[in-house]
């Protein structure tokens, strides 16, 4: 069970580490029942921290093993000698003396006892500090792709600003890999609130603030969905704004970028839900690429089918569900800034079959 | 024999209702430290109650995933409320009650320094919690019903701003915090002049009990701590009211800001809960372990220290803000430096045992209960502290069962450690030892239920302040063990407040050291005359009561 | 009945600070770190105003008001000194010299924001140094306001005749409090109109 657990890049010096902590420090265990543990959490979620898959994660990974072994060991040589304290020493009916002798204070177990943590929390800080430069101060490739993440209540738009493409929710990067590293580099604001994107099996969380641009990057070593969601309380449907990065392969990623770099789909059929849309107030904060709707307020729907969620990931999108959540936002995220439209049965009808042709 | 004719003095017995009424007066208007400390210790005991209904609502809601036990905004104002009564309106005023009633008591002194404002601090910090309930009925003016704030007990900008939060909820929060923080200050100040100017002859600063050495480094903190917040408050208010842009981001104002005053607060503060958690430790240990406590002067050194170090940690709780590596490197570093103090009082806890003849009464039992906790609540606090973990951990679970695993597993024991083992003197009577061991032990599975495996969602990925959550992330049978422990809990906290109120009544008489202790609180009555001590006493070592009772080997020859 | 733990002996004189300083020092301390907030808030927030006067176009320098404020700890100093040694009169002058200087300091300020708002257009709502600059002014001219009214109503007791000797004490209580007074506004007026100018 344990070969689904992602070990750090076994190259890295960090990974070392983790290998000389999880053997060493613990020579009465199997090496491997610490795994084994571990992949008993890692299997459970697709969001676990543990199960790393991208750059930052793994470094993250890393020194968490380094950090979680020195303080169980603490925890293991305190407790036990508490515990043997207790024992030893405990009240027995047969103490005659009347009481024990006092001892006021040594200097030299003083000593020992601030020194010996002093250089464990030298050892630790060295550690912590390499891999905080490292995340936060690599230089950037130049080919990396540019993603603008802004944060809204709630839900999140991804601006890929050389390419043209606004879209919202869903974040398409490519894999990158060791030979052909492609990173992504996110550049962060927020519209309204604070919040925070998290997506843990690629890196740690980085809050979203207005007035305030902060950067990160990712670069997913496999392809697959990545699940995350917002980490700053920002207000009423905070748990749902959710997040799937989908991390493509080159052929995806290019086959993806080319069918939002397209208008909107104009489908003569569906021009009566057209109409709907640009003639109701949909078009104040939508936009749909080629209609009247240029509104920025709410998600951007040019490609809106081309997604596998609405609301935020926190709905699959289907007619039925679209249909319903047009009619009344409110009954799937109570709280949510997108106000019902009272469309007539034959309005709503014809609209979300139109909004159901924007691949 | 002659009969005798008994002569009865007529007294005229006061009515019931009279007896009554001159009860809540004398309480009502006293300025008598040692009821001042009962009452903050009462009000305090309403809302822990209270706080524990809200967080039993919460675990109900998240017990499955996309529950509808409550609706988003009553889960986002539970969370809201059990953290601002959880922390202002428990914590404090049952802290600042025991501190109230046993410093004076501890250094020979009839009273506080300033009764009057004593009962003022009290009374304005009591209406500050009414303040913030009666945001319940009024958060949106008389008719908005059911709107106590919601915008979590940080407040964090721009939420509150009145664009994102309209109505008078948010000004609940600011204003009963503000109020209640006005009383801190001023038993603060009271504590502290007290401590310096009213010890008993020969109570040297290297002579006061190590309880009046952390309540003086609380009340420092406080000083420096209550006032960032009370500052960053005004500033909300002008924002909200008088048109400023202290934190408003759309004229260049910044969020981040509160996030530094807030924490600049916000850390010192979870210290002041700390602290006299360790001032009870630092007196029930020795006690039941019957030695000295071991290494007086490095505990006073470490306890000054953990005071001053926790004012440069603050920004431990923004690394995910973006503050760059040297801050996020600087703040790193002061966090792990201040567990070296601390685990310097945890080590001399264990000399303290060690080679002692320990007895496990149920004050003991929670103090040891604290050690092994709060052991635990430290070391996942190194792991919070090294920034890129926190960069994983921060603002989820592993975060939320850390601060409660300090919270209840530290501080909480150590109160009820406090309560069974000073409640002999405030009161006369000894608690139930058994049903002291049933709360003890009902109340040790539900925590380790509940916060030790609270740890599990946080590092599978689940975010906090979530009022439900998605079914496919493998979190639910956490959820599902987490909330189980809150029964055990609730059981156990009953099971304390039954034992409170039956000892008053049937509890076996205590009388005035039933514990054969070394303080000076001991010396006096059970209960204390309102005068404390008929002479006040003269003292030449750490331990008073020692020296009496061990006249030839007094701790004065060895201190 | 305590436990006699009295020794017989009289120990050496055991002498402990004054409450009421020590009180104050609590009080004062606790005040700073509300005063730094405010500072800390104006000095992060200089430059960064996004339309609106600055603090150059707008601000003069107000030289006698402050040369006021800062001679009224002057004059509070000689107060207690006469007091304590009974000097009642000239303990009433001072006195009096302290809350004359101290409201004179307040109208000018109050001009100076009359000026301000009306003739050049800053409020708290126009931009961050608005904002800043009347909460931080603002406040401590709130502790200036509490401070002369317990001066004044000192003043009233001196000149009514209630005041003595004993008392002297609790007048260098009040004293702390307004030598603090000062002090905050040598810091607010290096931030406000040296630094941030």
């Amino acid at each position: 069970m344990f070969l689904s657990v992602t070990l750090p890049a076994t190259d890295s010096p960090l990974a070392t580490y983790a290998h000389f902590a999880a053997h060493r420090l613990f020579p009465a265990f199997h090496p491997r029942a610490g795994w084994h543990l571990l992949a008993l959490l890692v299997d459970q979620s697709s969001t676990s921290i543990f199960a790393p898959q991208a750059t930052p994660a793994r470094l993250i990974f890393g020194l968490s093993v380094l950090v979680l072994s020195i303080c169980g060991t603490i925890f293991a040589v305190v407790a036990g000698l508490l515990l043997f304290i207790l024992f030893r020493y405990r009240h027995r009916r047969g103490y005659t003396q009347r009481e024990p002798a006092q001892i006021y204070g040594s200097a030299q177990v003083e000593l020992s006892w601030t020194v010996i943590p002093i250089l464990i929390v030298v050892v630790l800080f060295l550690a912590t500090a390499r891999v905080i430069f490292i995340t936060q101060s690599v230089p950037r490739p130049p080919d990396a792709l540019d993603v603008v993440v802004i944060g809204h209540q709630y839900w999140w738009e991804f601006r890929y600003p050389k390419m043209g493409i606004v879209t919202a929710n869903e974040l398409h990067v490519p894999v990158s890999s060791t030979d052909h590293p492609s990173p992504t580099y996110l550049t962060m604001s927020s519209a309204d609130t604070d919040h925070s994107f998290w997506v843990p099996r690629l890196a740690g969380k980085l809050d979203v603030i207005p007035n305030k641009i902060n950067t990160m990057w990712i670069d997913p070593e496999k392809a697959g969905l990545y699940l995350g969601q917002c980490a700053q309380y920002c207000g009423v449907q905070h748990a749902k704004m959710l997040l799937r990065v989908y991390a493509d392969s080159p052929s995806e990623f290019s086959a993806w970028v080319a069918q939002q770099q397209r208008p909107a789909v104009d489908d003569p059929q569906v021009s009566a839900g057209r109409a709907v849309f640009e003639a109701n107030a949909c078009v104040n904060c939508h936009t749909i690429s080629g209609t009247a709707g240029h509104g920025t307020f709410g998600p951007n729907l040019s490609h809106l089918a081309s997604r596998a969620t609405i609301a935020s990931g926190s709905l699959p999108l289907t007619a039925e569900n679209l249909h319903a959540f047009i009619d009344d936002p409110s009954r799937f995220k109570p709280g949510v800034l997108m106000p019902a439209m009272h469309l007539d049965d034959h309005d709503l009808d014809a609209v979300t079959k139109y909004l159901m042709t924007l691949h | 024999m002659a009969t005798q004719t008994q002569i009865t003095p007529s007294i005229e017995r006061p009515s019931a209702f009279r007896a009554f009424f001159d009860a809540v007066q004398d309480w009502v208007t006293t300025v008598d430290h040692k009821k001042i400390g009962l009452l903050y210790i009462g009000y305090a005991l309403i809302f822990l109650i209270v706080g524990g209904v809200e967080a039993i609502l919460m675990r109900i809601q998240l017990w499955a995933p996309n529950n509808h036990f409550v609706s988003p905004q009553t889960f986002n104002r539970l969370f809201t409320m059990h953290g601002a009564t959880m922390v202002f309106f428990v914590g404090m005023p049952i802290l600042f009650g025991f501190g109230n009633y046993l410093v004076p008591l501890m250094i020979g002194a009839r009273d506080m320094a300033f009764p009057r404002l004593n009962a003022f601090s009290f009374w304005i910090s009591a209406f500050g919690g009414l303040l913030l309930y009666f945001s319940y009925f009024a958060g949106s003016g008389l008719y908005g019903a059911g709107t106590a704030p919601d915008v979590g007990w940080w407040a964090y900008s721009p939420l509150t701003s009145r664009v994102f939060s309209p109505g008078h909820s948010t000004d609940y929060w600011t204003l009963s915090i503000f109020i209640s923080g006005i009383g801190s200050i001023g038993t603060a100040l009271n504590i502290v002049a007290t401590t310096l100017c009213m010890r008993c002859p020969g109570m040297k600063l290297s002579r006061m009990p190590l309880l009046v050495w952390l309540y003086l480094v609380t009340s420092g903190l406080v000083f420096v701590t209550i006032s960032p917040l009370t500052a960053a408050q005004i500033m909300l208010c002008i924002d909200r009211y008088l048109g400023g842009h202290f934190f408003d981001t759309q004229a260049g104002g910044s969020a981040v800001l509160w996030m530094h005053f807030f924490w600049i607060f916000g850390h010192p503060e979870v210290y002041i809960l700390v602290l006299p958690a360790f001032a009870f430790a630092n007196e029930i240990i020795p006690v039941f372990s019957r030695k000295a406590i071991f290494g007086y002067p490095a505990m006073v050194s470490a306890s000054v220290g953990i005071g001053f170090i926790s004012l440069t940690v603050w920004a431990h709780h923004m690394f995910t803000v973006g503050m760059g590596p040297g801050p996020n490197a600087f703040f790193t570093f002061s966090t792990m430096v201040i567990s070296v103090p601390t685990g310097i009082k945890i080590f001399n806890w264990v000399a303290t045992l060690w080679g002692g003849n320990i007895h496990f009464t149920t004050p003991m039992k929670f103090a040891i209960a604290f050690l092994f906790q709060f052991l635990v609540a430290g070391l996942t606090g190194i792991m919070l502290s090294a920034s890129p973990f926190d960069w994983q951990l921060s603002h989820s679970y592993f975060v939320v069962a850390h601060f409660h695993y300090v919270l209840v597993g530290a501080i909480l024991f150590m109160i009820f450690a406090a309560f069974y083992y000073w409640y002999p003197k405030m009161t006369g009577r000894m608690l139930s030892d058994k049903l002291g061991t049933w709360h003890f032990w009902l109340f040790v599975i539900g925590f380790h239920l509940t916060f030790d495996f609270m740890h599990v969602p946080g590092l599978l990925g689940m975010p906090r302040r979530i009022y439900t959550y998605e079914a496919d992330r493998g979190w639910q049978i956490w959820n599902m063990i987490v909330s189980s422990g809150a029964i055990f809990q609730a059981v156990a906290v009953l099971i304390f407040a039954y034992n409170l109120v039956v000892s008053w009544f049937k509890g076996e008489k205590a009388g005035p050291d039933p514990w054969d202790a070394w303080t000076l609180e001991w010396s006096t009555t059970s209960p204390p005359p309102t005068y404390n001590f008929s002479v006040i006493p003269t003292v030449e070592s750490r331990r008073p009561l020692w020296d009496a009772k061990h006249p030839e080997e007094p701790d004065a020859h060895f201190e | 009945m305590s436990t006699a733990i009295a020794v017989a002996h009289h120990p050496q004189e055991w002498t402990l600070p004054s409450r009421g300083i020590v009180g104050m020092a609590c009080l004062v301390i606790a005040e700073s770190a509300i005063f730094v907030i405010f500072v800390v808030a104006y000095l992060y927030y200089i430059g960064k105003s996004l339309n609106g006067p600055t603090p150059r176009e707008v601000l003069d320098i107000p030289w006698f008001a402050s040369i006021c404020l800062l001679s009224s700890s002057i004059t509070i100093h000689f107060a207690v000194h006469d007091l304590r040694a009974s000097r009642l009169a000239r303990f009433t002058g001072w006195l009096a010299a302290t809350v004359l200087l101290g409201g004179i300091f307040l109208g000018a300020t109050a001009i100076e924001w009359y000026d301000l708002i009306y003739r050049r257009g800053l409020t708290i709502s126009t931009n961050l140094f608005g904002t800043t600059f009347y909460s931080l002014v603002g406040l401590h001219a709130s502790h200036v306001i509490v401070g002369l009214f317990m001066l004044s109503l000192t003043l009233v007791l001196a000149l009514i005749g209630k005041v003595n000797q004993h008392h002297a004490e609790r007048l260098e209580v009040v004293s702390v409090y307004w030598h603090f007074v000062d002090a905050v506004w040598v810091v607010v007026f290096t931030v406000v109109y040296i630094l941030g100018r």
